[in-house]
């Protein structure tokens, strides 16, 4: 029984009368929360009894604001969700309307979706690898994960004419053909990750500090990881084998040779080994479009305005971060009734207060780099 | 959630440390020979030296830059003040002000784009059914006063 009211979210149950706990803001501008996200936290000296996040502080209506806008434009705003994903959502949403508007995609379409889509997540996984080891403290690794990454963008502002806010995928292909340079550059690029590739995993994966602070810290279990809606490598660390590339191909997965890397341990090091596995993977896939890269048709038949039939269409993708869904109700007109996104960051946040309980706080800022949110796509 | 430890020998934990205290510093080396390669290698330092490199650095030729109107040598654009693109535009940059020229016909009046509130999807210049309109390779956009910003694209009215 307690006196003391506690601020919002935090549960009465837990109460401990021996000690004296405080509660303490992590955020939100705080350099390892990842942008303006707010941790409450229930403190027993150093050891966190409870952590509350607050977010919503850059939330900018997306949802809404589609129901005022085309769908075209709706593609445009998926690209400000999860930023650094921004490909693959372009893709999740063209998925959507394709069902909706009842067309597919050429071959050579679908081979630029999915090659863009590969780099786009090794992207996505070398800023992990960068932000996870500036969290931990090493300068050095946090430079090394965003050069090899400048060169994808390199790439990514060739081929679609912007380096994040891609805004390249259309119902029923992209936007542009890629260029000649395309395939030579991402040839010798492969060539060059595979090099380094070894440089990055020589530098973190067997250092002792890293070691020490990342086995056994935020076990998350198989149970909550599903519980708790993870998805991505946050639940294929947990022991998980779900990929929404293999349990429910879209694009050409289905003809791909490809493994889903899963670890069992659930703690903080098998989320990063997965995320380095996955580059691996991303290689492989890339590597196998390049030799069967096709000629013909980037684009199905273009459509001035999309008008979907009446109806709702649901698409599922797996973005770096993990299941990206976009759901469109359509009644008439170019624009849609509403469009719901169910974004990976947003359902990992919800498994930090079981991952956290009983760890130190510097526990707390690697374990929230593990999760890889990204602010935008929480708040959206 | 506490770690479940299992109580080992106190021979065994001895045993354990002594070995972390030679394998740790050898792992540490292993990580710090990666960071003394790139000293000693400059060569593979990818950072641009920026206002140096101004006047070799272009953008590519799909980069999304300024909006501006395709003008032949006589600085003739191909607008015909359709209003496409300001449909097309998903925040309202655009505002096209149409005319009448002499023979009473609807011409491109002003080309009003504001630079501020773009995004720089290029949505518009894919909506263009005429061709008229394409994104510049200029990225050095900042300005010191927000009236900059709000630009009159064309110099001439349009021929219609």
């Amino acid at each position: 029984m307690s006196l003391r009211r506690l601020p919002p979210g935090f549960r009465e149950e837990n109460i401990d009368l021996d000690t004296e706990e405080f509660f303490v803001n992590m955020g939100p501008q705080h350099p390892s929360t990842h942008g303006a996200l707010r941790l409450a936290l229930r403190l027993d000296g150093e050891t966190i009894i409870e952590v509350v996040p607050h977010f919503g502080y850059i939330h900018r209506g997306i949802e809404k604001q589609a129901e005022s806008m085309s769908y075209l434009q709706y593609i445009a705003l998926s690209d400000r969700q999860d930023y650094l994903t921004a490909i693959q959502n372009n893709w999740g949403v063209c998925l959507a309307l394709e069902k909706g508007l009842g067309i597919g995609v050429p071959e050579r379409g679908e081979y630029i979706r999915v090659m863009l889509a590969e780099l786009g997540r090794i992207a996505s996984h070398l800023v992990f690898y960068a932000c996870f080891g500036g969290d931990l403290g090493g300068q050095t690794a946090l430079l090394f994960g965003f050069k090899e990454r400048e060169m994808i963008h390199d790439i990514l502002d060739e081929v679609t004419g912007s380096r994040l806010t891609t805004n390249f995928f259309r119902p029923g292909g992209s936007v542009h053909d890629v260029p000649d340079t395309f395939i030579p550059r991402v040839t010798s690029f492969l060539k060059h990750l595979e090099k380094t590739m070894v440089d990055y995993e020589r530098f973190l994966s067997t250092n002792i500090i890293v070691l020490e602070r990342t086995k056994g810290i935020g076990i998350l279990s198989k149970e909550d990881a599903i519980a708790y809606g993870c998805s991505g490598p946050v639940l294929r660390a947990s022991g998980v084998s779900y990929d929404v590339r293999k349990n429910d191909p879209y694009g050409i997965y289905s003809q791909l040779d490809f493994n889903v890397p899963v670890t069992y341990n659930g703690d903080t090091y098998d989320r990063y080994v997965v995320r380095i596995a996955e580059i691996h993977e991303s290689i492989k896939i890339l590597r196998q479009c390049i030799k069967q890269f096709p000629e013909g048709p980037y684009r199905g038949q273009e459509k001035a305005s999309i008008r979907l039939k009446p109806g709702s269409y649901y698409s599922a993708t797996e973005t770096a971060k993990g299941l990206y869904a976009t759901y469109v109700v359509a009644v008439s007109g170019d624009k849609p009734y509403r469009i719901h996104t169910r974004g990976p960051s947003f359902a990992n946040l919800a498994a930090l207060n079981t991952m956290v309980q009983g760890h130190k706080i510097s526990d707390l800022v690697s374990i929230l780099a593990t999760l890889d949110p990204v602010i935008p796509e929480i708040d959206r | 959630m506490k770690q479940k430890v299992s109580p080992i020998s106190t021979a065994e934990y001895i045993k354990r440390y002594a070995k972390r205290c030679i394998t740790g510093p050898i792992s540490l080396l292993k990580g710090l020979s990666v960071t003394v390669r790139y000293f000693f290698s400059p060569h593979k330092i990818v950072t641009e030296q920026y206002p140096e490199n101004k006047k070799t650095l272009k953008m590519h030729s799909r980069y999304r830059g300024c909006l501006e109107l395709i003008e032949d040598e006589n600085g003739e654009n191909l607008c015909t003040a359709c209003g496409i693109c300001e449909k097309a535009c998903p925040n309202a940059s655009i505002n096209i002000l149409s005319t009448k020229n002499i023979a009473g016909k609807k011409v491109l009046g002003k080309y009003l784009y504001h630079l501020g509130s773009c995004t720089q999807c290029g949505l518009c210049v894919e909506a263009c059914p005429f061709g008229a309109i394409r994104m510049n390779q200029e990225f050095e956009l900042s300005n010191e006063s927000v009236d900059s910003f709000e630009m009159t694209l064309n110099k001439k009215e349009g021929r219609g």
